[in-house]
This record gives structure tokens, sequence and C-alpha cells, in this order.
């Protein structure tokens, strides 16, 4: 990153070039004393490949199904360009088996390289995660939301909307590689674009390890502070790491445009409101990530994105837009026909719990959000959840005069 | 290792230590901190490394953790005066003495067995040329198992045994061991996991006991073995006689494949924790001493003869009817046999103060003079 390089003094650039060229590796001062072994930076006893691979055959993860000998063995000589190699790319997926009906992805991204570096394995699992998403596919990027059509539903069943992705500052390492230094980094980068925002979006930052009690009282209130990540899915893939250092939140003044700061990805974005104004709630996001975009790119930072996969993010599943627009919606009768997940999955919809992912259904109030991500851009995949959301209220209305739904039905 | 790091300057990566209570956080200062940052052991471990476990854990009373045996001079400025403190007032010049001859013991070979329950000694070995637990791979995880595992099959005796490998353990054999109270824990605790422990976890990992379920060895926990025997009663001499035995045997087979255990005359033989440096000796009895156990000098008195009391279901629990785990707190700076005596010496004038209270007699000539 030129900024940063031209900062460096002398001696601190003579010393990076010094150690970027020797070898092509990292020599330290006791690998010096030892002549005996080899010049590299990871001098291991030289086994084959095949001595390492992982055992996965009882595995259930996306990586699991891909991987064989021949791929582990021609990806283990790689390395990205920061030093992320296959065995920290898949470290969460060999700890964490998975489970027969939840097919998780068990394979993480360090920097936007590893994407292209680790590809033979990558590409597969993108494929079958992203409906048939092909290696030579490019993604649309569409942040214009004058293009939505509708999108405000009755409140009588809508009672929240909300959208969120996550968004990569290029030239930093994503969670499971970052260095304090680097994460410090996108924690400053971030907090300057969003100190820069005006009006409406104008707001705070709270940095996790400097907050007082009654901030954090009141974050919790609002149900905006996020805690350490506990799932081993993400704890073995290194994200947890120096919690909680440089981590922190970011909202407007109207509790209506928050950023969660080094959390699961370098920044996740979310708009939302009580209500059914899924509109109003795009609008704004959209809105507020082209301002701190603008904002990075003032101080010579980008977003990490490519014409195939869109914005990068840590895991494969949030490649392409990132994006999970979805409302809280009562649906007392609907829910109850035994036509509803089939409809659902017609819709390209998937149904959670009102605690988030993970998190089971109880009672009649759903997360409804968008199944895709990739291959399809921000307003397509708004706009579907606009219709399908429309249309299962408007079967839910219909229930409730106990009329027949069999009409409305989406035809596959 | 993220090559990016280099751009920053050390002060940059500093780690925030607010609130921490580690000796980590104590004896890490930034100077140190930038002389250590970008330099590497030859397998490839770092200071950040290293310290991941107490910067992640605010708590934690130690903080560090080697992932080799070169660790322990390449960070040697931040791993001696924690060692130093740690293991009172053990210095970086000091040497450790290795004692495993258990025809040294004194005192009566059995402590009285209407007292002491039971009696066990542990250690652990790791094997030269191998990184340890933080940051073993796959490949050398696999072939220390197999190094190992190759030994103790090789013994005979009393030694003749048997190794569950934990990748294939099925359901029977696993309730066995269950049963017989061998099964390690899965590595789920922080210590385990922000050390990078607890990776791959179960491949390469297995128990060892043999037919007579007295010795006892765990492949790749938190060290690369950790040995165990132990008997129901006082037997101490005779637990320490297997154990002794038991190790040199192992000991001799691996060095005829041209390797051997991690030692060095500073530190006696290496572990993954710096607190099991040494001797790496737990040596324990669990004993029953319910009168004792209501006199409030009972801990006081332990800590004089530089004992540790534990509840009986291992560190942090509590005692269950005036039973104890009563161990060695030493582990560097003295011997094996220096330990295991301290902890019969201890335990036998535990066992004459518990007598003396159920006589109704007072126990204040007893006390050792330094509590």
């Amino acid at each position: 990153m030129s900024p940063i390089f031209s900062r460096l003094s002398w001696t601190a650039r003579k010393r990076m070039l010094a150690a970027l060229t020797v070898g092509g590796g990292f020599v330290g001062a006791a690998a010096l004393k030892n002549a005996a072994y080899a010049k590299s930076e990871n001098n291991r006893k030289c086994y084959p490949a095949s001595a390492d691979f992982p055992d996965v055959k009882n595995h259930n993860n996306l990586m699991a199904r891909y991987m064989t000998p021949r791929i582990y063995a021609e990806l283990k000589d790689r390395k990205t360009p920061s030093g992320f190699t296959i065995d920290d790319c898949i470290q969460t997926g060999v700890d964490n088996p998975g489970h027969p009906f939840i097919e998780t992805v068990g394979m993480v991204a360090g920097d936007e390289e590893s994407y292209e570096v680790f590809k033979e394995l990558f590409d597969p699992i993108i494929f079958t995660r992203h409906n048939g998403y092909g290696p030579e596919d490019i993604h649309p990027t569409d942040l214009d939301s004058s293009k939505i059509r509708g999108g405000i539903f009755d409140s009588k069943y809508v009672l929240s909307s909300r959208v969120r992705t996550g968004r990569s500052i290029r030239g930093l390492d994503l969670p499971p590689s970052c260095t304090r230094g680097e994460r410090r980094e996108v924690e400053r980068v971030v907090k300057a674009a969003l100190d820069g925002l005006k009006g409406d979006l104008r707001g705070t930052y709270y940095p996790l390890n400097n907050m007082t009690e009654g901030e954090q009282e009141q974050l919790i209130n609002d149900h905006f502070l996020f805690d350490k990540p506990v799932s081993p899915l993400l704890t073995c893939a290194g994200m947890a790491r120096d919690w909680p250092d440089a981590r922190g939140i970011w909202h407007n003044d109207q509790k209506n445009f928050l950023v969660w700061v080094n959390e699961e990805d370098h920044t996740r974005v979310i708009s939302m409101e009580k209500g059914g104004n899924m509109k109003r709630v795009f609008k704004r996001f959209c809105d507020g990530l082209k301002e701190v975009e603008k904002q990075i790119k003032s101080n010579g930072w980008e977003f990490m994105w490519s014409e195939h996969l869109g914005y990068i993010l840590t895991c494969p599943s949030n490649l392409g837009t990132g994006l999970r627009a979805g409302v809280h919606v009562k649906l007392t009768k609907l829910h109850k026909d035994p036509r509803f997940e089939d409809i659902l999955a017609s819709l390209r919809l998937q149904k959670r719990g009102t605690g988030g992912v993970d998190s089971s259904t109880e009672g009649d109030t759903f997360d409804i959000s968008n199944l895709d991500r990739l291959g399809q851009s921000e307003v397509q995949l708004v706009q579907r959840v606009i219709d399908g959301v429309e249309l299962l209220v408007n079967m839910e209305k219909r229930l409730e005069r106990g009329r027949s739904i069999n009409d409305l039905i989406p035809r596959h | 290792m993220n090559k990016n790091q280099l751009k920053y300057d050390t002060s940059e990566d500093y780690p925030n230590f607010k609130g921490h209570k580690s000796l980590l956080s104590k004896h890490l200062t930034d100077a140190m901190y930038k002389k250590l940052r970008d330099v590497t052991t030859s397998s490839g471990y770092t200071i950040d490394k290293a310290i991941q476990n107490g910067v992640d854990n605010s708590d934690f009373h130690l903080g560090l953790l080697a992932g080799d045996e070169e660790t322990y001079t390449v960070f040697s400025d931040l791993f001696d005066p924690v060692i130093e403190e740690y293991h009172n007032g053990f210095k970086k010049t000091d040497n450790h003495k290795t004692d495993l001859d258990p025809s040294k013991l004194t005192g009566p070979d059995e402590l009285d067995p209407k007292y002491v329950i039971s009696s066990r000694i542990r250690t652990g070995r790791n094997v030269k040329g191998y990184c340890l637990s933080p940051f073993v791979c796959r490949s050398e995880r696999r072939r220390i198992e197999k190094t190992v595992v190759e030994a103790l099959n090789s013994l005979g005796g009393e030694f003749k045994g048997k190794y569950y490998s934990l990748l294939t353990l099925n359901e029977k054999d696993q309730q066995q061991l269950i049963d017989d109270h061998f099964l390690f824990d899965r590595p789920v605790s922080r210590h385990f996991t922000s050390g990078g422990m607890a990776r791959d976890f179960p491949d390469g990992r297995g128990i060892w006991h043999n037919d007579v379920k007295n010795f006892l060895v765990w492949i790749n926990e938190e060290d690369h073995t950790r040995i165990i025997s132990m008997e129901m009663g006082g037997n101490m001499k005779r637990v320490f006689t297997r154990f002794c035995t038991g190790l040199t045997e192992v000991e001799k087979h691996i060095k005829s494949k041209g390797t051997g255990f991690m030692w060095n005359e500073h530190l006696g033989f290496i572990l993954t924790c710096p607190s099991n440096l040494g001797t790496g000796v737990r040596c324990s009895v669990h004993v029953k001493v319910p009168f004792l156990a209501k006199d409030s000098r009972f801990e006081s008195i332990c800590t004089a003869m530089r004992l540790q009391k534990r509840g009986t279901s291992g560190e942090f629990t509590e005692s269950v009817g005036g039973v104890y785990d009563i161990s060695n707190l030493d582990r560097l700076g003295s011997s094996e046999v220096q330990q295991v005596q301290c902890v019969i010496d201890g335990v036998q004038t535990i066992i004459n103060m518990e007598k003396a209270l159920e006589k109704g007699e007072s126990i204040d000539s007893l006390i050792p003079s330094s509590s």
C-alpha cells in the first residue's frame, strides 16, 4: 500500500525489503544461528503432502466434499503474498465435522488472494453453495435503490425490516489472518470514513475495549452490542484472536444505520427499522454504503471487490452481494400450511427464528430473507424479498378470511 | 506468518493488556516485543503465537506456550523472567537436576492405606525434533503417535498393554476408558483453544494403557505424551518405581530410533506450558482427612510443606467427604526424587496430624515451622 510504505522511515523500508527478498522467505536471527536447518520460514521435517492430508472422510462440509489428496498436494506448496496457506484456510472445516443435515462451508479466506491461489478448492465450493455459479461467471453489482418497486409492507404483519452486508478493506488481511496492527488499521480506516458521514447518517463509534458501563447498557438495550464469537466454526478459524482489540460498533444518531467493526468481517453494515418500509431501509443502505466508500477512497483506500466474485468477504457463503435482506413477519396461519416450506423455497427465501441464524422458530413470527448472495445484484435480491414477502402477506390475509391460496402458490 | 506485519512498527502490534493479570502482561515490555516480534524459531514459531493464549484470556496466570524446543531459547528474553517468577526464583543461569532413581526414596514404602486411598504420579515428555502441540502439524502429530505407540507396544512384563486411537475408538472401548477414568477431555477449554492445541482433534490423539491398568499414557494432548503411573492405596514407592522404569524403557526405545526426549541441563524436561518445566511431575495422593479438613490451618500447613491441596476431581474442584488431592507444588529446581519424597514426607505428617486429631490431641507440635 503506497500510503503506508511512504510513511515508513528509511530504515524500516530497508528492513522490509531485505526481509521480503532473502530467499523469498522470512529469515529470523534464530534461523541464522542454526546453520544445520534450511533457511526457510517453515522448516518442518519434510513430509510429503499425503502425510498431512486431513482425515475428513466422515465430515459433512463442502471443503470435505471437494478435498482430495491430489488437490491438497497441489495447494500445499502455495501461499498467498501475506503467507496464508491451504491448511490455514481449511482448519475450521477440519476441526468442525458438521452435521448431516446442515452442510457448512468448512473453509475461509485469509485475504483477497486466497480465492485465487486456492481456486481449485474454492471454485467447486462456490459452485455448489451458490447454485451453479461458475469460475468464469461475472457477478452484477447494483446499489441503485431507485429501481425498487413496492417494498412498503403492511406493518400489521411485517414487524421490522433489515438489510445487512459486509465490506472488506483492500490490502489488509481478513479476520482469520490479520495481525493486531492490521486489525487496528481497519478500525482506523473505517472510523475515519464513518466520522465523515453527515445528516441523518451522522453517528458515533464505540470501541469495545473502551466503553463506559452506561454506553454498554444502552447498546445492549438497543440490541446493537455483539459478543465475542463462540461458535467453533469461527473460533477455529482464528477470528476471535486478540478480542476485544480493535472491535467496535458504530451507529448513527437515529439508530437505523449500524456498522460492526472487526467482528466476522472487517465491517458488517446494517440498515434497519421497525415496521415494513423495506424500500426506505434499502435506500438508506445504498446511500450509506456509497458514502462510506466515497470517504475511504478519499483517504486512498478501497473495498475488496472483483468482477467475478463481487464483494470479497471471509466466508465463501457471503461472496457477491454479501447481502441478507429480511423481515420479521407474523404468519400465524400460513406457517401451519404444509406447503409453507415449499413456497419459501420456490421464492428463494429462507426462514430463521427471530434470534437470527441457528435460532429455532417459535411462535408465529419468522425472520424471512433471501437465500442467494452471488450471481444476482443487490437490487435483484431485495426485489425478490419484497415480492416474496408481499405474496406471503397476501396469502396470510387470504387464510385469515378462510379463503384458499391455491391460485397464489408460485409454480416451479 | 503474516508478512504484512513487517509494514507495521512493532508498537502498532503490541497487545493491549488492560485488565490482564498474567505474568505475560507483567513481563512483556514494548522494548522486548520490538526486539522479538520479527524473530522466528527455525520451524516458524513466533512471539505472537507464543503469547496468543495470554492475549486472548485476561484472567490467565501464565499466558505463554512453547511451540517447539527452541521457543525457550529464541524468546528467552520473555520466558526467562516469567520462569523465574513462576518457579520461585529459578534463574536463567540455574541448572535443574533430573533424578529418576527410586532407590533413593526414604521412609515407609507404603503410606497408611486407612488414609491414603490412591497414589499417582504424572509427567510429560515431548519427542525431540517435532513441534509442540500449539504448533505441531498433522504429519508430525501422526509420526509422534506412531513412534511413541511403537515404543509402548514393545514393552513387556507389567507394561504389556494396548493403544486406543481416538480417531477409530468404538463405543464399547470408549465407555470402558470413561469407566476407568482414563479418557482425557475433548480440548474445549480456553487454555487449549486459544493456544492452538485443539487443532485437528481427534487426529493423532490416543490413549495407551497396560493390561493391569496402572500405567497410562496420553498421546498428543497438551504435550506429545503424558505418562501416568497409579494404583489404589499408598505404595508411592512402587508407583514411582513403575513410573521410572516405564519412562526409562520408553526412552531407550525412542533413542534406538534416533531421537529422544526434549531435555536440557538448564530447564530439565521441555514441556509446552512453562509451568511444567523441570520434572513435569505432579505426584499426588487422594487422602481422607476429615478432621484436619476442618482445621483452618490446613491450607497453610500444606503450603509450608511445598504441597498443594485440591478437590478430588482435579484442579479447581472442591473436596468431597474430607478427601483431598495433595501434590507437590514445585516442578523446576528440584529433582523427581526430591519432589516425590516431599509428597511422601508431607502426607506422612498430614496422616500423623489426622491421627492426633482423631484422638482429640493437639497438632501444634506437628506443624512445620515455616507455616
